[in-house]
């Protein structure tokens, strides 16, 4: 049977559109004491647990909003410490051969394998994200990263063209997000250790346990003391490392309005700056696109990890001729995702990571209403207890609106229509952001158009939010500069 | 006007007899004079040789400048790599053409010994035509073919960031704005540059150089005035995705970079001085054309 309109074979809808009531999902619930979180956390400098001075802060389970822990809360002389320990540590680091510091890179990549299980139900407590997710996708690729790193300690030469002499940038200050807390630890060290670089590395506040956790495998690994300072509070910690006259880099990963006073503070001193920041994906749906596969891809781009993705596909534009069925498919796909409990091994959308986030998030459902676009919300039982926002749908969505121009940072899709390939580009470029772009048709010329004249330093064509350490990421125009993977990945910590 | 170096002599016994030269602006690939009528006087190195003028843009030049290589951007990072580097060759023989002009402007401005301006020259041609084989090389030294783990392929591309602004330094003329310029042209950026004080002739004679070479309108616009009244100007502009600028005042690095913050831009810096820095090899560095790429990488799924 094919369709009259388009000549393609006729697609049923799909079988899971309407899940009959007779089959309800046992839960499958991961064990949180696998976890073993200690009651408290302190600061790890020069291979030593020091005691904060300034007291410690409670990290929640967003899931239920209960205190896991309490970390510690650094204070200036505390991030002098680390700066300083790094500096130390850093001729005998740097001066290693390369193929020592592989082998105990490798080492952090197979006991994180290992340690797998815990690392996963750790980060789904601390951060709210399904297991499925940090079991498939967090701590594999945490893992990956450090393997594919170690695997250039002693082959640096080979990394920049022209014969250049491979040199570490020296101390780094490396300050990490909450979204993929122990991912992007493992994106920030990896190339830096791998380069012969000591780090101080400052986690977000309210996601600091897997970081700290982290630091077990690396002194497991044999990585020595003072090559890994891990300090923790909140943003105030992240500006005394950035003022901190003893760093030779810093590497960003956060908000753009972070990283443009983290610029502007870095104006007048030799360091050097790599910044990863905030995004709103264009997600471009081709009236030739394999439409199952294509809804499958809408929704891998918007709903992994809640939404709160800088590389999200949060903008959805959809050529006319199949607006309204890319939306009747969507909206009965996303009745099946199933929110609740990030630890049950079926939950599809976990908790938003945090109260302000949530507010956040919240904020801007209301804007896009008194904006005038049309909101839908999948049904879905919300939790007692937590922070929670089901998967959220704007149409009738214009592209001045601030729901299509700002990144929400949530499981909000704002859709619009197109009809040309040319206005696709024009207004999927029309923002201050150029991190991330998808494209779905069948037509492998159309692919290659696209993706040529999307600004956009990650373009993925009928696939969504992948990651792999040996391809880089990073962004183009207020989404950041320099790359985190593969050969560019190495850069930032390279003296070029 | 007496002199007593025949060389001097028959130069200005050549500018008497031909026709007096203003120096206008570049922009958009038309040759208009400031919108403020602004013009300064470039003295000469030798008290017996001729001033010439020079346009003192201003901030409406710069934001025309800009919008016209904000215009060009697109049409430029789309053209085929061997066509930029065809392009540069070009420039590279229309400079050689206008070898005499070159060393006369880098004698009479900056006060230049001959052979050491005929030196400055070659290294500023062969500069070029170091760039101009980048072009279609660029893609294969910096992009790559990424390994991944799964059922995907991709590839990391490196392309033009944008609008470069360029800041040369005031001497010698010709060879530091060439040796920047080539480097932000090669990989498919557009380009606004303002040459200060004695390098204004050198900058606006290239300019005519560009203007012959079928370097497409717009993809490089050429200012002169005052570095410091508008040094803020290009400091704020968002239409620049970059900065490259040789300095040696660190007020100006913190100026840029501090305004560089609001629209999160790329930035690299140069030593003004000596000269013999823009006489070295460090000139011809693939890393200053990295700078002003982005890297951007492509995936498929694979499978049937």
């Amino acid at each position: 049977m094919t369709d009259s309109k388009t000549g393609y074979a006729s697609r049923p809808p799909h079988p899971l559109a309407e899940p009959p009531e007779s089959f309800p999902y046992a839960p499958s619930r991961e064990d949180p004491t696998l976890a073993a979180i200690a009651k408290t956390h302190d600061l790890w400098i020069d291979g030593e647990w020091r005691k904060p001075r300034r007291g410690r802060f409670p990290t929640l389970n967003p899931a239920t909003g209960e205190e896991l822990s309490r970390i510690a809360l650094a204070g200036p002389a505390d991030v002098d410490r680390a700066v300083r320990a790094a500096r130390r540590a850093l001729p005998a680091w740097a001066d290693l051969p390369g193929v020592e510091r592989a082998r105990r890179l490798f080492a952090v990549a197979r006991i994180l394998q290992e340690r797998s299980r815990e690392f996963a139900v750790l980060e789904t407590l601390d951060n709210g994200k399904p297991i499925r997710e940090s079991r498939d996708v967090d701590v594999p690729l945490a893992a990956a990263h450090f393997f594919y790193y170690a695997g250039w300690a002693d082959k640096l030469e080979y990394a920049l063209p022209g014969g250049r002499k491979p040199e570490p940038r020296g101390v780094c200050g490396q300050i990490i997000p909450w979204n993929f807390p122990l991912l992007m630890a493992a994106w920030k060290l990896a190339p830096a250790l791998a380069c012969g670089n000591t780090v101080v590395l400052k986690p977000a506040e309210t996601s600091s346990l897997s970081a700290l956790r982290l630091v077990e495998v690396l002194e497991q690994a044999g990585i020595p003391k003072g090559v890994v300072n891990v300090v923790t509070g909140p943003g105030e910690v992240g500006a005394a490392l950035v003022r901190h006259e003893g760093l030779d880099k810093l590497a960003f990963t956060g908000s753009t309005e972070v990283g443009k006073t983290i610029q502007a503070a870095l104006a007048g001193r030799p360091v050097s700056l790599t910044l990863e920041l905030g995004g709103k994906g264009a997600h471009i749906i081709f009236e030739d696109a394999p439409l199952s596969q294509a809804v499958e891809g809408i929704v891998q781009g918007i709903f992994f990890n809640q939404g709160q993705v800088c590389c999200a596909g949060s903008r959805l534009f959809v050529q006319e001729g199949i607006l309204d069925e890319v939306m009747d498919r969507l909206r009965s796909r996303l009745a099946t995702l199933r929110l609740g409990d990030p630890l049950d091994k079926n939950t599809d959308l976990g908790a938003i990571h945090s109260l302000p986030q949530w507010e956040k998030i919240r904020s801007y459902l209301e804007i896009g209403k008194e904006e005038g676009a049309e909101l839908w919300q999948a049904p879905a039982e919300i939790p007692s207890r937590g922070w929670w926002c089901p998967p959220s749908l704007f149409s009738n969505v214009t592209p001045s609106m601030r729901i299509a121009r700002e990144e929400i940072f949530g499981p909000v899709l704002a859709i619009l229509g197109f009809r040309t390939p040319e206005e696709a580009l024009a207004k999927a470029n029309d923002s201050l952001y150029g991190l991330s772009a998808g494209i779905w048709t069948d037509k492998g010329s159309k692919i290659f158009e696209m993706a040529r004249g999307l600004r956009a330093g990650v373009v993925w064509a009928n696939c969504y939010n992948r990651f792999d350490p040996a391809s880089p990421f990073g962004g183009y125009k207020e989404s950041g500069f320099g790359r985190e993977g593969g050969l560019h990945g190495l850069l930032p910590y390279l003296r070029t | 006007m007496e002199t007593k170096d025949p060389r001097e002599e028959r130069t200005m016994t050549e500018r008497r007899d031909g026709v007096h030269k203003t120096y206008k602006l570049f922009l958009g690939g038309a040759f208009p004079r400031s919108e403020s009528g602004r013009h300064l006087t470039v003295t000469p190195a030798s008290k017996t040789a001729a001033s010439a003028q020079v346009c003192r843009a201003s901030r409406k030049d710069l934001r025309n400048a800009v919008e016209a290589a904000g215009k060009a951007f697109p049409g430029w990072a789309a053209a085929k790599a061997m066509l930029r580097g065809q392009i540069l060759y070009r420039m590279a023989e229309m400079c050689d053409a206008r070898r005499a002009e070159f060393v006369e402007l880098e004698r009479r401005f900056q006060g230049a010994r001959k052979d050491q301006a005929e030196r400055d020259l070659d290294h500023a041609i062969q500069v070029l035509l170091w760039h101009a084989g980048w072009a279609d090389k660029l893609a294969q030294v910096l992009g790559s073919v990424n390994p991944v783990s799964g059922p995907w392929f991709n590839f990391s591309i490196p392309e033009p960031s944008g609008v470069v602004a360029i800041l040369p330094p005031e001497r010698p003329g010709l060879l530091p704005l060439l040796a920047m310029l080539a480097p932000v042209l090669v990989s498919g950026n557009t380009a606004v540059s303002l040459s200060s004080g004695r390098a204004g002739p050198s900058a606006l004679t290239l300019a005519e150089v560009a203007a012959t070479s079928d370097l497409p309108l717009g993809v490089w616009n050429a200012l002169t005035g005052d570095r410091k009244e508008l040094l803020p100007h290009f400091a704020t502009h968002r239409g620049f995705a970059a900065n490259f600028c040789a300095t040696d005042d660190p007020e100006e690095v913190r100026e840029l970079r501090t305004e560089a913050a609001d629209h999160v831009k790329r930035e690299r810096f140069l030593p003004a001085s000596p000269a013999s820095f823009w006489r070295s090899r460090k000139v011809r560095d693939l890393e200053w054309i990295r700078s002003f790429t982005e890297i951007k990488t492509a995936w498929h799924p694979i499978g049937l």
